[in-house]
């Protein structure tokens, strides 16, 4: 470190010798500005702007005259491409088939990656370490290509799983209609199980151990302690967890339109993420896709703002001890 | 109960065969019998079976021929065609994926060490500073994190096809490096690996803040930024959406959606699946290494944004 000081010294010197009042605020702002500076505009360029433009885009209809090449026409339209959404039967489908997902995946993953770190946490586990690199490498795979690899376990022909049920007479359609929600549920349980699991793991390893052990002096078995004592004491990571799985489900994108070139019952607006990309680009009707971009937003602000109101007590509990931070002169 | 167990030789605290699967210390009994431990081994190892054989599906599926690939036959040397397949993949519409898998690495690495970089500076004020707005600017990049990147990608699209970038490197390249998750965890970073203290005697050496980041904060809070690198590498090589919106010309394409593209043929054409399959594995190789590799910074990571 003294070498760092050194080179910093000498390469400082002659600039550091503006008078105390003024070293104290001016580099500081200089500094500030320097190293926020890029973040400051990416936000405003690829977050800000983008979200007021679609705000924007969401109360204007275009209109094509003639042939639709050029001399398109904006109009201010109010909410009516809100109310065009909203009354759009595909629209409300895929409302209905997101939340259906949401509702089966949702409680999987979280219960189930919740009693995988709770099982890892109680030291019952061999190659602890390993089984949880082991359960973590889906989340490493791109989402695209654990949707290949599940399209192909779905396909006959290709599928030694089908291949292996076919040999004891059970023939399953995963791409039928009962099976294609479900379907969808696996592939998005199978990349995120272990990845939630290790945080819910992470989140259980901060508890005070004295805690635990004072439970388990009480008479407690190690289920009762593990609901009782170690569960309420993680509701914060389980909340901030359950939100962007949440906001994740409603995104439902990437599965389904690989999954749509196999089978007929998967539909170009199949949920809301691809209404609004067969709105913009197959469509060309921005308006409608801003609008329905809009709502996905509301959605998401209004589940976090929820999820966080709902958790705010045991949050700022744990802030209190986390950020007793220095302050600064 | 914690890592310590593990050090600890397992001892045959119960008679054999009764206790086939604890990983328990000695002294300290527990009321549960054999079967506990078991049943929670059993729970655990199904999962990781559930998380890997997919997995060594594509790695076998990888390595055969065609035939043996349709009639799911992985176990007979004569058709181990690994090489063939690679030499396939390669040759396909006039080496397509290797240009795709450049195009990726590209993004991915190009994105990450630039974004990681403006995150981790941006974290490192938010910690190390007081400046006017800094609280409801840093609300703003929470709230930035919870907005699904599908609702920006029309805007976003619109907004390069004026400035006449869409279609072009840099309308991947640049929205990827926007990272609010990344600026939340180097905060964090920052406040536990960079003392106060040094920076204080950085400044009573003279030396200025820029350079005091530049010299010490940033050498010190290196593992977060590789932290911050790896997630990041692992969101832009699996970015779809975007590169989908912006991009129309073949050459430009990631291996996301180039693969898409090839998917979107196989139905029609069965040549496609076995490409695929070798395409889908020699894709997903560099995260699956980079996560192996660097275990334990994904894992400082997960810890610092579970526990707040």
């Amino acid at each position: 470190m003294s070498t760092a000081t050194e080179r910093m010294r000498t390469a400082t010197e002659g600039m550091s010798t503006d008078n105390d009042s003024r070293r104290a605020r001016r580099p500081q702002r200089l500094a500030v500005s320097t190293l926020l500076g890029p973040f400051g505009v990416l936000l405003v360029a690829v977050f800000v702007v983008p979200t007021l433009y679609a705000v924007y885009l969401s109360f204007f209809s275009t209109s094509h005259s003639g042939l639709g090449f050029g001399n398109a026409r904006t109009a201010f339209a109010g909410l009516r491409n809100y109310t065009a959404v909203l009354s759009d039967p595909s629209f409300v489908r895929g409302v209905g088939i997101t939340l259906l997902y949401a509702v089966v995946f949702i409680p999987l993953v979280l219960v189930g990656a919740l009693a995988l770190a709770l099982l890892f946490d109680s030291g019952l586990i061999r190659a602890r370490q390993l089984t949880q690199t082991v359960l973590f490498v889906p989340h490493a795979v791109p989402g695209i290509i654990a949707t290949v690899i599940w399209l192909y376990l779905y396909t006959p022909g290709i599928s030694p799983v089908l291949d292996a049920l076919q040999g004891i007479d059970i023939t399953v359609n995963f791409l039928g209609l009962t099976m294609i929600v479900p379907s969808l549920v696996n592939i998005a349980l199978w990349s995120g199980l272990g990845y939630t699991a290790v945080i819910f793991f992470a989140a259980l390893k901060a508890i005070p151990r004295e805690l635990i052990e004072a439970a388990a002096m009480d008479g407690a078995g190690p289920v009762r302690t593990a609901l009782t004592i170690k569960v309420p004491l993680v509701r914060s990571t389980l909340s901030t967890v359950a939100i962007f799985t949440t906001i994740g489900a409603l995104q439902l994108f990437t599965e389904p339109m690989l999954l749509a070139k196999a089978t007929p019952l998967i539909s170009p607006r199949y949920t809301p993420n691809m209404y609004i990309f067969d709105a913009a680009f197959t469509r060309n009707n921005y308006g409608l896709a801003s609008a329905a971009s809009v709502l996905l937003l509301i959605v998401c602000c209004a589940l976090s703002f929820a999820v966080t109101r709902g958790s705010a007590g045991s949050a700022r509990r744990k802030t209190r001890v986390t950020s007793s931070r220095k302050a600064r002169p | 109960m914690s890592t310590s167990v593990r050090t600890t030789p397992p001892a045959p605290t119960a008679p054999a065969g009764s206790s086939p699967a604890t990983g328990r210390p000695p002294g300290r009994p527990r009321r549960t019998g054999w079967y506990g431990p078991a049943a929670a081994n059993l729970v655990v190892g199904v999962s990781a079976l559930y998380a890997l054989l997919p997995l060594l599906w594509l790695l076998v599926a990888s390595a055969v021929d065609s035939e043996a690939l349709f009639a799911s036959d992985f176990f007979d040397p004569s058709h181990f065609a690994l090489f063939d397949n690679i030499g396939a993949l390669l040759a396909q519409d006039d080496g397509a994926y290797l240009r795709w898998y450049g195009n990726s690495l590209l993004y991915a690495v190009g994105g990450a060490a630039v974004g990681a970089l403006i995150s981790t500076a941006a974290g490192y004020v938010f910690d190390k500073f007081e400046f006017t707005g800094k609280r409801p600017l840093f609300a703003l990049i929470l709230i930035s994190v919870m907005v699904p990147a599908t609702v920006l990608a029309l805007p976003m699209y619109l907004l390069a096809s004026d400035l006449g970038l869409a279609n072009t490197v840099w309308s991947v390249l640049i929205p990827v490096l926007f990272n609010p998750f990344g600026v939340y965890l180097a905060r964090m970073f920052s406040a536990s690996y960079v003392p106060d203290e040094v920076l204080e005697a950085a400044r009573v050496d003279g030396a200025n803040e820029l350079r005091s980041f530049f010299s010490v904060g940033l050498r010190m809070i290196a593992p977060g930024y590789v932290t911050i690198f790896l997630f990041q590498l692992t969101a832009i090589w699996n970015n779809f959406f975007l590169p989908l919106v912006m991009l129309s010309d073949e050459s430009l394409y990631p291996l996301s959606l180039g693969l898409y593209s090839w998917n979107a043929a196989a139905p029609i054409n069965p040549d496609y699946y076995p490409l695929m399959v070798i395409g889908s594995l020699l894709a997903l190789l560099p995260l699956v290494i980079a996560f192996l590799l660097l275990q334990r910074y994904w894992r400082s990571g997960l810890t610092a944004g579970s526990v707040k």
